[in-house]
């Protein structure tokens, strides 16, 4: 039982860091505090839907083509929104805090988009549904999926990060944006792609989570929330940092749900995610304070 | 400085007075082209998926049916006139509702004012619509109070019963299976820690104990919950061939396809709201077939048939089995009662509304103290269609089918 219940909890973690790598990445390299990256999920996931039900396409498959969609939306909007305020920005505080503001406006356009195109209504439908029997419990196979994805873009990215050139600059902007480009690096240029990375990363998440969530335009904001707990909890760009924190929010919330009572899953979340703060104000893998 | 001559100041309180006189006149009817409908609902906001199926599209098919048909006769005025809709959205907060509310009634002069959706919305409502005097057709809030609040807003109509009616009905209902052998004496409840979650069970709770029904599970979880492994999978464990689970819709259908993937197929399974949305049988597949829900239609009937097909053709989607037919009929009401009006007079209105007897597409409707008496209350999928298992006046569309089918798994 006590097996059982680690193993849900880590497959409900896998969630939870695959929907909050793409924030890490654009919090903590393109220093964007993105206020509607939930509504980028949801809107990989319309596009999931339109593309299963329309279509009748494969979600896997849709993840080759809503993905590259996402990078280059992403792309688009650091380009054009975001470019001027970095520019402009005599310090990563006041980015912040502009960078809050207009993605807050950039929420709002999303989603009225989708309103407008899809409804308010909820929108589900079932792919991969099927039970798949792991070391004696059953869980559903879109949820390993997603656990997968997750520890599959959390390592790989990892590894990408700090075993490659082009990991060593995208850290270096992240560390000290100011300086880098006295070694010759365009910030600009690896800023934009950090966080269009990040809006990839987003529309994966969106499109595995479709398959067993249920969604609405309006949801955006619920999936920001949880992202930014678990990015905040396993240190700002930290991908090893948010996969860890996404696993561990995901087994203690299944665990007090199993052994004591399902009603205090968000206290125990919120409980943890306070201790970590107090504790380890940089988060679990994040460095000291600058 | 300005200083006020006594002639300038007569003067001015001279107009004042004639433009209030004016303005309490009654309308003339030449002076009118339409007759103004407003109303303010959730198209944004944690209420939009709800709003987005109950209220919004029945609001829009009655405007098109009632001015299809020419619009509104008022005989007094000796007009017909079509509707003309003021919208606004409230972003689903009440406070947005009540301000709405109040410039509906006094900027944009409307005639009558249509609720939002949700039981919540239309009690913050309450006090606004009864200042102003219109009449207030909650077709989408569930209360045991209304008993209450008829006696404080005479001009409040409720018309989706309360938790106690939907939870002894399916206790009733259940009892009925279990003395005919059909189920055991187990009973699991999972409900929402929300408004109609914490309703329906604190009904259910005590109904269930007092029929005798062993409770071995009886547990809320949070609002926004999105992995029900945990609970299914205790559930399962405990031998119970009753699931009832009083649910919100991104539950509902977590629930389902949790339920199906752990294999867990108990004789009932009976989930809150969602379960009568038209996308339900999308979501579950093959296997929405014998899930029970809260609400229902007469299938036989053929208003109700004739409406889903209107529903359809305008909205793009059918209208849900619970409150979406129960609106329309609110709104049914409140046209059938101005045109035996015969003018606007909003108290005339709501006498019409509280004592008339009414043809709508749930058949002959007389409200009992301002509240809609007559309601389906447990449905079960049948054939494609969500029917009426219980109705608070004892009739059933059709049996119930006990056990429901296993689930088909997912292939």
């Amino acid at each position: 039982m006590l097996f059982s219940a680690i193993l849900t909890g880590l497959v409900l973690g896998g969630t939870y860091a695959l929907i909050a790598m793409g924030l890490t990445l654009q919090y903590g390299v393109a220093r964007i505090m993105n206020l509607a990256y939930g509504d980028l999920i949801i809107a990989g996931s319309f596009g999931a839907m339109l593309l299963f039900t329309a279509a009748g396409l494969n979600p896997l498959i849709a993840l080759f083509i809503i993905v590259p969609l996402g990078f280059a939306l992403s792309w688009l909007v650091y380009a054009l929104m975001l470019q001027p305020l970095a520019r402009r920005s005599p310090n990563r505080d006041r980015l912040e805090g502009d960078s809050i503001l207009a993605t807050f406006g950039l929420l709002f356009v999303i989603q009225g988009v989708a309103l407008v195109l899809f409804g308010a209504n909820y929108q589900s439908y079932s792919f991969l549904a099927v039970p798949i029997d792991v070391l004696g419990t059953t869980i559903a196979a879109n949820r390993l999926l997603a656990f997968a994805l997750a520890v599959l873009f959390g390592v790989g990215l990892w590894l990408l990060l700090t075993r490659t050139r082009f990991g060593t600059v995208i850290r270096a902007v992240a560390a000290n944006p100011g300086s880098a480009p006295l070694v010759g690096i365009n910030v600009d240029h690896v800023a934009r792609l950090a966080f269009a990375l990040g809006g990839g990363l987003a529309a994966a998440g969106g499109v595995v989570v479709s398959m067993y969530l249920t969604f609405s335009a309006t949801m955006g904001v619920i999936f920001t929330m949880k992202a930014l707990i678990v990015v905040i909890m396993g240190g700002v760009g930290n991908l090893l940092g948010a996969l860890a924190a996404g696993l561990i929010l995901g087994v203690v919330e299944t665990l007090v749900s199993s052994f004591i009572d399902p009603g205090l899953t968000l206290a125990a979340t919120y409980l943890i995610f306070l201790a970590v703060l107090v504790v380890r104000p940089q988060g679990l893998f994040g460095k000291a304070a600058r | 400085m300005t200083t006020l001559s006594r002639r300038t100041l007569l003067q001015a309180m001279g107009t004042g007075a004639l433009a209030t006189a004016l303005a309490s006149l009654p309308t003339f009817a030449q002076d009118r082209t339409a007759i103004r409908i407003g109303y303010a609902v959730s198209k944004t906001g944690a209420n939009a998926g709800g709003a987005g199926i109950s209220t919004i599209p029945n609001y829009l098919l009655w405007v098109d049916d009632v001015n299809k048909a020419g619009g509104l006769e008022l005989s007094k005025l000796g007009v017909t006139l079509k509707l003309e809709v003021t919208e606004y959205d409230d972003r689903s907060s009440a406070e947005e509702t009540v301000r709405a509310i109040e410039r509906l009634a006094t900027q944009d002069n409307v005639d009558f004012i249509l609720p939002s959706w949700g039981t919540g919305s239309n009690l913050a409502a309450g006090p606004t619509f009864d200042r102003f005097g219109f009449p207030q057709l909650a077709g989408t809030a569930v209360t045991d109070m209304a008993p209450q609040l008829v006696q404080r807003w005479k001009n409040s109509f409720w018309f989706l019963g309360g938790g106690h009616d939907y939870a002894n009905a399916l206790v009733d209902l259940l009892v009925k299976q279990r003395d005919a052998g059909a189920i055991n004496n187990k009973v699991a409840i999972a409900s929402v820690a929300d408004g109609f979650g914490i309703d329906l069970s604190k009904a259910a709770t005590p109904a269930f104990q007092a029929a005798g029904f062993e409770l071995v599970y009886d547990k809320t979880y949070p609002l926004g919950t999105s992995d029900f492994a945990p609970i299914i999978n205790e559930v399962s464990g405990l031998g119970v061939d009753t699931f009832v689970a009083f649910s919100y819709p991104p539950d509902t259908f977590a629930l389902t396809q949790q339920a199906v993937v752990a294999n867990f197929s108990p004789k009932i399974f009976y989930l809150g709201v969602g379960t009568a949305f038209p996308i339900y049988p999308n979501v579950a597949g093959p296997n929405h077939n014998g899930v029970m829900g809260v609400g229902g239609i007469d299938p036989d009937s053929e208003a109700i048939a004739a409406y889903f097909e209107r529903h359809t053709a305008l909205v793009g989607q059918a209208p849900d089995s619970w409150a979406s037919a129960v609106t329309y009929a609110s709104l049914e009401i409140l046209g059938q009662a101005i045109t035996r009006v015969g003018d606007l007079d909003k108290s005339a209105v709501a006498a019409e509304i509280a004592s008339g007897e009414f043809d709508t597409i749930l058949g002959k409707v007389k409200l009992v103290d301002n509240q809609l008496r007559a309601l389906w209350t447990v449905g079960q999928w049948q054939d494609g269609k969500f029917v009426g298992l219980a109705h608070t006046e004892g009739k059933a569309a059709r049996e119930p089918v006990v056990p429901k089918p296993a689930w088909v798994p997912a292939s």
